[in-house]
């Protein structure tokens, strides 16, 4: 058995830093590169693309990311695993082995975890029992069923564990838990039992740390961010797992950002619920057990977790269509720049009215005034604010009624308040909105699928 | 004595569905001390009047020195229907760390 494994974070959500798991394995040592791609939203755009083209569902950046690192991480031996398959896992293996097939690589193995996308078997699974009424809410599933565009199960860390053990250099998964692509390579190089919660935890909070990328290693930290260095080369969290659960959070030397108890502490704060009841497919994990120990030169050590069984249910989440939207915006100078985006509202309204169009929901917001913190925003000199912008959204069923919302914001320029700018980049376009429908499914239902390919 | 909560914490926001999530981290244990008796459910609900239209839900980290709260019926809808320009509540944090806390001392 290894005495510690270093994994490292690549990418926080797709769209991250491009570059930032070249840099991982490039400018230190590594065990394992991990890779988040998946926001819930993403499942569905990357549904949508693999109905237009049954070779496409993943996230196009991975192959073109192999084509940088794969010689590397072959010579070295680091395991790359990552969640971007999205709803076409194969394709996007059958991508790789092209490019590495192009390098002139051999012996690949690329691991698959197949069996998340429930979409065209839901009838049977609700008629062998799966309620998949709404987790939020508790609506049944009859009231979108029609309209569901995807429906995938979240799986853990086992099924990437069963593709390591079967030799895998890369898995590539779809919908998997952010903390499995962690947990994974912990259960495997540590041998740790099904049944053994507490390290079961460790390795899925150590995901919960690194899952965001560098949210963890200074990124978005609410502290004392000025006194932060070089954010313009900010380093990637890495975990370095020792057998018996403790991790010490780090980074490359020479790279920009910090690993501090706090930039630590905050991530862990993130996006969480009760904190004693983290739920994932894997272990029911102990926020309030961990201990951190700020080791400076930026190492943090977390050790002393405890957490219990897991559940008899997996996540399910369905992407379901919820009609259109459109945001335009304005922008007023001084004097009254306030008032004149007010009248520009009201005038707004007013027409939308006469033109008899059916909103589900109309927002106006006044960025530089009170957008983001509403009612706690500091209350300014009204008249002698320098300029304030009007974002004026809409959210309709019907996409008529957002396309033509659409054609009403350029006009105010000529027919309202005067020194009025910043309409630029065309008519505010309807986008479709895609809502997410939470629920629960036993387990014995799904059976995670586990492929090789080898190139 | 009036304490301003960002000399004494720090804090993250995002969105569980149409609740956020507001995480508040003292700097020290007894800014943690300051935090536990003062953040009550009732004055962070007050302090979101007009913001969070549903239950605030409060949890305990002393081991972090931080209180985790749920501000549920906030987010306009939840991530993507949403048509709030900070859709995911990610300035809540923030907004939160403008309170100021009166000890009475």
């Amino acid at each position: 058995m290894k005495e510690k494994i270093k994994i490292a974070s690549g990418q926080g959500f797709w769209g991250d830093l491009i570059d930032a798991p070249y840099h991982q394995v490039m400018k230190g040592e590594i065990d394992y590169l991990v890779m988040d791609y998946l926001a819930e939203v993403t499942m569905s755009i990357l549904q949508k693309q693999k109905n237009k083209n049954p070779k496409l569902g993943y996230a196009r950046d991975i192959p073109e990311l192999m084509r940088r690192i794969l010689p590397t991480c072959k010579e070295k031996n680091i395991k790359i695993i990552t969640n971007g398959g999205g709803v076409n896992p194969i394709a996007c293996a059958d991508a790789i082995i092209e490019i590495a097939k192009e390098l002139g690589i051999k012996n690949l193995k690329v691991g698959v975890v197949l069996g998340d996308d429930i979409k065209d078997s839901l009838d049977e699974m609700i008629s062998q029992g799966a309620e998949l009424n709404n987790m939020e809410t508790g609506d049944s599933i009859k009231t979108i069923k029609d309209k569901i565009l995807s429906a995938n199960v979240y799986f853990g860390a086992f099924p990437i564990v069963e593709a390591l053990k079967k030799g895998a250099d890369i898995v590539i998964t779809g919908r998997t838990t952010d903390t499995g692509l962690t947990l994974a390579p912990m259960i495997y190089e540590f041998g740790w039992e099904k049944n053994n919660y507490n390290l079961l935890s460790a390795g899925t909070i150590a995901g919960h740390i690194l899952e965001c990328g560098a949210q963890s290693s200074g990124g978005n930290f609410l502290g004392d961010w000025e006194s932060i260095e070089n954010f313009a080369e900010i380093g990637f969290p890495i975990a370095e797992a020792y057998p018996d659960g403790s991790v010490i959070i780090t980074k490359h030397q020479g790279t920009g950002g910090r690993v501090s108890f706090e930039t630590v502490a905050e991530q862990l704060l993130y996006e969480i619920g009760d904190p004693k009841n983290y739920i994932t497919p894997d272990c029911v994990a102990d926020f309030t057990s961990i201990k951190l120990e700020d080791m400076g030169n930026n190492r943090v050590k977390m050790f002393n977790v405890s957490g219990a069984k897991e559940t008899e249910f997996y996540k399910v989440s369905c992407s379901y269509s919820y009609g259109y939207a459109a945001s335009g915006s304005l922008t007023y100078s001084w004097p009254k720049a306030l008032t004149k985006a007010k009248a520009a509202e009201q005038i707004l309204r007013k027409r939308l009215e006469n033109l008899d169009l059916h909103f589900e929901e109309v927002r106006a917001e006044f960025i530089g005034y009170n957008a983001t913190h509403e009612t706690l925003a500091k209350k300014l000199n009204e008249d002698d604010i320098n300029e304030v912008m009007l974002r004026f959204s809409v959210r309709a069923a019907d996409f008529k009624s957002v396309e033509r919302f659409g054609k009403e914001i350029a006009p105010l320029i000529l027919t309202g308040p005067p020194a009025v700018t910043g309409f630029a980049g065309g008519r505010p376009k309807p986008s479709e909105v895609v809502a997410y429908w939470p629920a629960l499914i036993p387990k014995k239902l799904v059976t995670p699928l586990v492929k090789i390919i080898e190139a | 004595m009036k304490i301003k909560l960002i000399d004494i914490a720090h804090g993250r926001s995002g969105d569980k569905g149409d609740a956020a999530n507001v995480g508040i981290l003292a700097y020290d244990d007894n800014g943690y001390q300051i935090i536990k008796k003062y953040l009550t459910v009732d004055r962070v609900k007050k302090h979101f009047e007009g913001i969070c239209f549903g239950e605030v839900e409060r949890f305990e980290l002393p081991n972090l020195r931080a209180l985790n709260f749920l501000l549920n019926n906030t987010l306009g809808g939840g991530g993507t229907i949403s048509l709030k320009h900070d859709a995911q509540g990610k300035t809540l944090a923030a907004a939160l760390l403008r309170m100021e806390i009166d000890t009475g001392e």
